[in-house]
């Protein structure tokens, strides 16, 4: 005779986990935000005013 | 034949599934309080340098060599998991504790690795950047893998990694590597034995526990006393070197010279220490006051040095 399978949680990680795992992705998002603006201000700062002055 | 069930709970899992580490739990892998001395040292080879640099890059600069030192945090926790399981300054971090899993921690600490010594060399300069990524080396490879778990001079040798950064910073200000860089180098480098050796003098039970071969469980503590007061009375001729260089001036001199002679007192009171009570007592004193000699010194150069600043410059 075949017993059935143990019923297990369906989810298998708890709301604290997601939770955490929601803030990790926050910071990551953030993070990936501020190289994307370090990079585009270092190339206005390294180009200068001379980005103003280029012939078309 | 059995059902296996599709979904599994952590519950019936044997190993650990990853991913439960909190927010605070990856800022706790980057070390702040080391990266905190670390970026005030960049910081002070950063504005000791000569010439100018644009505040922004400056400012990348800093960013990079704090994400480089918390790197290296995040690569020193994978690695010594075992060791700071069975210290109890240690035991709290979070692979010990299980918050997060080794590989995790390596993941996390090669992804900003490598991240801050490219951003370094991209927006920066080359140099500053081949100075991060070498000093990551040494403080992972060199300091953590090898010499640590090797040799009770590890310290000695290892306090090369945390004198670096003014080093990098300097570098990314001026694109070399200058005598007055190398006076600020040797400044930390010789600061380190005694600094790490009165800690491991109070704490020589939880280095012994470990395996780890400090000093004071190697040689003993009467030689650890005698190795503190040579490194410490170093010291003195190496605090004159930022002025030999001509990094430092007047205001240096008289309070790094005082700072120090007052260091040397310390080292002399653990030295001349009798009982065990005594020393652990006066290792804890000179340990808080090589802290506050290195960001008094360090003080010191900054506050010389931004006379010279544009904006101090606008001021008066």
């Amino acid at each position: 005779m075949n017993t059935p399978a143990p019923k297990v949680p369906v989810q298998p990680f708890s709301p604290e986990d997601l939770a955490r795992r929601k803030r990790r992705a926050a910071a990551m998002a953030i993070g990936l935000g501020l190289l994307v603006v370090l990079f585009f201000v270092t190339t206005l700062i390294k180009l200068g005013s001379g980005i103003m002055e280029r012939t078309m | 034949m059995t059902a296996v069930p599709h979904e599994v709970s952590s519950d019936t899992l044997t190993t650990p599934m990853g991913g439960q580490g909190s927010l605070e739990d990856y800022l706790a892998l980057l070390k702040p309080r080391v990266m905190s001395l670390v970026v005030f040292s960049g910081v002070v080879g950063l504005v000791a340098a000569p010439g100018h640099v644009h505040p922004w890059l400056g400012f990348i600069a800093i960013l990079c060599i704090a994400i480089g030192a918390g790197a290296s945090g995040a690569l020193n926790m994978w690695y010594d998991a075992d060791i700071d399981a069975v210290m109890k300054r240690t035991a709290s971090r979070p692979v010990p504790r299980g918050a997060i899993l080794p590989g995790e921690a390596l993941g996390f600490g090669l992804a900003l690795a490598i991240g801050s010594v490219l951003v370094l060399g991209l927006l920066v300069n080359l140099l500053s950047a081949a100075l991060l990524a070498f000093t990551i080396f040494f403080y992972v490879v060199i300091y953590t893998m090898w010499l640590k778990r090797w040799t009770p001079q590890n310290i000695v040798i290892g306090g090369a990694a945390g004198a670096f950064p003014p080093m990098v910073a300097w570098a990314a200000a001026t694109g070399s590597i200058d005598a007055g860089s190398i006076a600020l180098f040797l400044l930390i480098f010789f600061w380190t034995p005694p600094h790490f050796w009165a800690l491991a003098l109070f704490r020589e039970g939880d280095y012994a526990k470990a395996g780890v071969p400090m000093l004071p469980n190697v040689a003993g503590r009467p030689e650890t006393k005698k190795q503190i007061l040579i490194y410490s009375a170093l010291l003195l001729p190496v605090t004159a070197l930022p002025l030999l260089t001509g990094t430092a001036g007047m205001i240096y001199a008289v309070g790094a010279v005082a700072m120090t002679l007052n260091f040397l007192v310390h080292a002399c009171r653990v030295f001349k220490a009798s009982t065990r009570e005594a020393e652990d007592k006066l290792a804890k004193k000179l340990f808080g006051y090589s802290i506050v000699w290195l960001f008094a010194v360090l003080t010191l150069l900054l506050v010389e040095h931004s006379f010279n600043l544009p904006l101090f410059k606008a001021l008066i």
